[in-house]
C-alpha cells in the first residue's frame, strides 16, 4: 500500500518547472515590472525640472488627452510612409531573388556567395548605416560632389532638407538592410512546395510567370503575410535610422519624425509621464498586431477536415 | 528534502548575482576628512580642456595610452568621463550622477565638472545644491583678483557666492579670410576690413560685393545667431513658466531669411558639422566667421593645418558686440578630493605661467586681465593663424564690456530649438507661423514645465 501511493507521487514535472523559473523570474523582474511601472507612470505628472523631480501627482488620463491633441497621427503617419518605402521594394526585390536563387532550370553559380551578400548589410549596425549614408548624402558630401563633378545637377541637392528626400534615404536603407534577410525566408518557404507541382505545371506547358503567379505566390502566402506582420511591427518601431540621419530632429518640419524617435524626445526630458502614456498606445497597437500573427500560426483546422465536417454537415441538411 | 533547500538556495544566490551588478555599496561613511580620494573623476564635453590641462599643469606623471586616464606625480588618477553637448546629452549624464553623488562611493564620485554659459545657471544654483562655493574650497578674492569681473559675476549666485572659475575669456571678433579681402576689398590690412563691416549697414554692403564677386559674405545662419542673441534685453524664459522670444530675435530671423535666399550665405544648417568645417577649409568661399578666441584653435585650425589658408586669416571688430561659450571649472559637491580639486582650479585659472602659455600656444584669450593688456601692447605676441596678427587688442574692449547678466538655464535649448524649427522656414518648406508653432512645441517636450506658460512673441 505504501509502496503504491509513493509510486503515485514520483513527478519529474517539478524538475521542469525549476529549470524554466529562472526565465520567467528575470522576465518578471526585467520585463513584467518595468511594463506595469510603464502603465502606472503613464497616469501620473511625473518628470525632471532641472535637476529637480517633479510629481509623480495622479493625473488621471490627462497625458493621454495632451497627447492625442498632439501632432501624434502625423508621427504614425511618417512612421507607417517611411515603412512602406522600405518594404515594398523589400518584399518585390526579395520575391524575385527568392524565385531565382530556388528556381532548378536557372543553374545561378555562387548561390551561396550572393546569399551571403545580400544578408551582409543587416550585419551592420543599423546606426553605423545611417551615419554612412548621413556622411553619403550631406550637402558636401560624395554624392553630391560626384553628381557636380559629372555635371549631371548644378548644385547640391539637399536632401535631408527636403520631405521626399529624407524620406527616401530612411526608406532606402531600411530596403537595403533587410531585403536580403526576407529573400532566405522566402527561399526557405519556396523550397517547401513540392517539386512535382512544377514539374507538371511544366509538363503542361507552362510559362515563367505563370508558374510564379499561380503556384509559388498562392503556396507560400502564408509566410508573406507572416513576413507582412513582422516587418509591420519592427516598422512601428523603427527608430535608429531616421534618429541618427537627422540628427534627432525629424527633419525637415518633423516630417521623418516617427512614434519611437518622439518618445524619445520625451525621455531625454526624463518626462515619465507622457513617455508612459505614449508607449501605453504603442503597446496595445502592438498588441493587436501580434494578435494577428498568433491567429495566422494557430490554424485551428490545419489538415482542412473541420470545414471538409461543416460542408458534410451542410450537405446533409440540404 | 535537503537537496530540495539546496538547490532553492543556490537558485537564490545566482538571482542576487544577477541583481547585485545594478547596486553598489552606500557611500557616505567612507569619506575621511582631509584624507583625499584615488580617483578624480572630472565631467567634460570634448577634450579641449583635457588637452590643455595635459599640456600645462605640473602635477602630471604620465597619461594613460588612450589618455582617458591622466596619472599625478602623487598617485591620483584624474578619470575624464566625455559625452557631448549637443541634444543635451553631456547634461543628462552629468545630471545623472550629480543626482547619485551620495549613494556611491567616493571613488565613483564627480569631483569637477566643466559648464557652459548656456547652462550654467542650472548647476550653481544654490538650491539644486551641486556646485561647492569657492569660498568653501578656501580660494580666496586675492588669488583670482585678475581674472576678468564678468567671468566671475556669472558664476555669482543670489547668496553672494561664486560657483565656478573660468580660465578663458570669451569676447568675439570676426575672423575673416584674408585672400578674399584682397581680391574684393583690395586690402587685407585689419583696419581697412574693420571699417567696411564696422556697423550692419557696412557689413551688407560689403555683403553686396563679395556676391558679386561670387563668394559668401558667412557660413549659415548659426554664425550669426551669437550676435542677435546676447544683444537681447531680457532672458528667454519669464518665471520658470513663459517663453519670451526678444525682438532681437525676430530680426535675426528676418535678417538670416533674406541672407539665406539671396545667396549672401552659405546656407549651412548649422555649426559643428562637416561643411561648416569645409567652409572653414582652404577650398572654400566663405569670406569671414564670428568667432571668440577660442573659436581659432579649436575650429579653424584643425581645417586648415598644413593647407594654404593656414596663415590666410586676420581678426577685427564684429558689427556688433558678441560673447559665445566660455567654460567654467566647478568643483562637485561632495567630492572627496577639494584639495585636488582647488590646486587644478587655481592652476588653470589663475596661475600666470599657465594662462601665457594658454595665450601663446593655444591662441586662447586667458582669464588674466592684467596679462592680457600687457601681451595686446606687445610686438613680439602674435598668432601665426592670423599671419602674426595680434588680436588681443580687438577683444580687449570687448571684454570689459561682456554683460552676461541675460543668460538662462534655458539658453542651449532655445539656441538648438530655435536654429532648427526656423532652418525650415529659412529653406522655404514651411511659413513664418509653422515654423513658431514648430518652436513653442519643440520647446514645451524639452522642457515639460513651460506647457501652458505660453510663448510671447514680440
Amino acid at each position: 500500500m505504501q509502496n503504491q501511493k509513493k509510486l503515485k507521487t514520483v513527478s519529474y514535472a517539478k524538475w521542469g518547472y525549476l529549470f524554466i523559473l529562472p526565465f520567467f523570474l528575470s522576465y518578471a523582474i526585467f520585463s513584467l515590472i518595468p511594463l506595469a511601472d510603464t502603465i502606472r507612470n503613464s497616469f501620473y505628472e511625473y518628470y525632471a525640472f532641472g535637476l529637480k523631480t517633479v510629481g509623480p501627482n495622479w493625473t488621471g488620463l490627462s497625458n493621454y488627452i495632451s497627447l492625442l491633441s498632439s501632432d501624434l497621427p502625423k508621427y504614425a503617419w511618417n512612421t507607417f510612409v517611411m515603412w512602406i518605402l522600405g518594404f515594398v521594394p523589400q518584399i518585390v526585390v526579395a520575391l524575385v531573388l527568392a524565385s531565382w536563387f530556388t528556381d532548378a532550370r536557372l543553374k545561378i553559380r555562387g548561390k551561396q556567395f550572393f546569399k551571403v551578400v545580400i544578408y551582409l548589410p543587416n550585419l551592420i549596425m543599423a546606426s553605423a548605416f545611417a551615419m554612412l549614408f548621413f556622411a553619403l548624402f550631406s550637402n558636401a558630401g560624395p554624392i553630391n560632389n560626384i553628381l557636380l563633378n559629372m555635371g549631371v545637377i548644378g548644385e547640391a541637392i539637399r536632401f535631408m532638407e527636403s520631405t521626399l528626400g529624407a524620406r527616401t534615404l530612411v526608406g532606402l536603407m531600411n530596403f537595403l538592410m533587410w531585403f536580403g534577410n526576407t529573400t532566405i525566408m522566402l527561399m526557405a518557404a519556396i523550397m517547401g512546395i513540392n517539386p512535382s507541382i512544377f514539374e507538371a505545371a511544366e509538363l503542361d506547358g507552362c510559362t515563367h510567370l505563370q508558374k510564379f503567379f499561380k503556384i509559388t505566390l498562392p503556396q507560400i502566402k502564408p509566410l508573406l503575410t507572416y513576413t507582412l506582420i513582422t516587418s509591420l511591427i519592427g516598422g512601428l518601431q523603427m527608430f535608429d535610422v531616421p534618429q541618427i540621419l537627422t540628427g534627432g530632429k525629424g527633419a525637415p518640419d518633423r516630417t521623418t519624425m516617427t512614434l519611437i524617435m518622439y518618445l524619445n524626445k520625451h525621455l531625454q526630458a526624463k518626462n515619465y509621464g507622457i513617455a508612459g502614456a505614449l508607449s501605453v498606445f504603442l503597446f496595445i497597437i502592438s498588441a493587436i498586431l501580434c494578435w494577428f500573427v498568433f491567429k495566422m500560426n494557430t490554424d485551428p483546422d490545419p489538415d482542412g477536415s473541420k470545414s471538409a465536417a461543416k460542408r458534410a454537415k451542410k450537405g446533409g441538411n440540404a | 528534502m535537503k537537496r530540495r533547500i539546496w538547490y532553492a538556495a543556490l537558485m537564490a544566490a545566482m538571482i542576487l548575482g544577477l541583481l547585485s551588478g545594478c547596486g553598489s555599496s552606500p557611500g557616505g561613511s567612507d569619506v575621511v576628512p582631509g584624507v583625499e580620494g584615488k580617483i578624480l573623476n572630472i565631467y567634460v564635453w570634448n577634450d579641449e580642456f583635457q588637452g590643455k590641462f595635459n599640456a600645462n599643469y605640473p602635477e602630471i606623471d604620465h597619461l594613460s595610452n588612450d589618455k582617458s586616464v591622466t596619472f599625478l606625480k602623487d598617485g591620483t588618477e584624474i578619470h575624464w568621463v566625455i559625452n557631448p553637448t549637443q541634444d543635451g546629452v553631456y547634461q543628462q549624464k552629468l545630471d545623472e550622477a550629480l543626482l547619485k553623488q551620495d549613494r556611491v562611493s567616493a571613488d565613483e564620485r564627480v569631483d569637477m565638472y566643466l559648464v557652459e554659459a548656456d547652462y550654467a545657471l542650472k548647476y550653481i544654483d544654490p538650491e539644486a545644491n551641486v556646485a561647492m562655493p569657492i569660498s568653501q574650497l578656501g580660494i580666496t578674492d586675492a588669488d583670482i583678483a585678475n581674472q576678468y569681473r564678468y567671468t566671475l559675476d556669472a558664476m555669482r549666485t543670489a547668496d553672494g557666492e561664486i560657483r565656478g572659475l573660468s580660465y578663458q575669456a570669451t569676447p568675439g571678433m570676426l575672423v575673416y579670410r584674408r585672400s578674399i579681402a584682397k581680391a574684393v576689398l583690395g586690402t587685407d590690412d585689419p583696419e581697412t576690413v574693420a571699417a567696411a563691416v564696422s556697423d550692419w549697414d557696412k557689413f551688407y554692403e560689403t555683403a553686396e560685393r563679395m556676391k558679386d564677386a561670387g563668394y559668401y559674405m558667412y557660413s549659415g545662419r548659426a554664425d550669426t545667431y551669437r550676435v542677435y542673441s546676447n544683444n537681447v534685453s531680457s532672458p528667454w524664459v519669464k518665471n520658470d513658466k513663459t517663453v519670451v522670444v526678444d525682438p532681437n530675435m525676430m530680426r535675426w530671423v528676418e535678417r538670416s531669411l533674406e541672407d539665406t535666399r539671396s545667396g549672401i550665405n552659405h546656407n549651412v544648417p548649422g555649426q559643428w558639422i562637416d561643411e561648416w568645417n569645409k567652409d572653414m577649409g582652404p577650398d572654400s568661399k566663405v569670406f569671414c566667421f564670428f568667432l571668440p578666441a577660442w573659436g581659432l584653435d579649436v575650429c579653424i585650425k584643425p581645417n586648415v593645418t598644413d593647407t594654404a589658408a593656414a596663415q590666410d586669416w586676420a581678426s577685427c571688430p564684429s558689427p556688433q558686440s558678441f560673447f559665445w561659450g566660455g567654460t567654467w571649472l566647478v568643483a562637485a559637491q561632495g567630492s572627496d578630493n577639494p584639495e585636488h580639486v582647488k590646486d587644478i582650479m587655481l592652476k588653470m585659472t589663475a596661475d600666470r605661467d599657465i594662462l601665457r602659455s594658454l595665450a601663446v600656444n593655444n591662441g586662447e584669450m586667458s582669464n588674466d586681465q592684467p596679462l592680457m593688456e600687457e601681451l595686446a601692447q606687445s610686438p613680439d605676441f602674435g598668432i601665426e593663424l592670423l599671419g602674426g596678427q595680434n588680436y588681443l587688442g580687438v577683444l580687449s574692449e570687448v571684454a570689459a564690456n561682456i554683460d552676461l547678466s541675460n543668460i538662462s538655464s534655458y539658453d542651449q535649448g532655445c539656441v538648438e530649438e530655435f536654429q532648427n524649427t526656423f532652418g525650415d522656414y529659412f529653406n522655404g518648406k514651411i511659413s513664418l507661423e509653422k515654423a513658431k508653432a514648430n518652436f513653442e512645441m519643440s520647446i514645451t517636450e524639452r522642457y515639460p514645465w513651460l506647457v501652458g506658460g505660453g510663448v510671447e512673441w514680440p
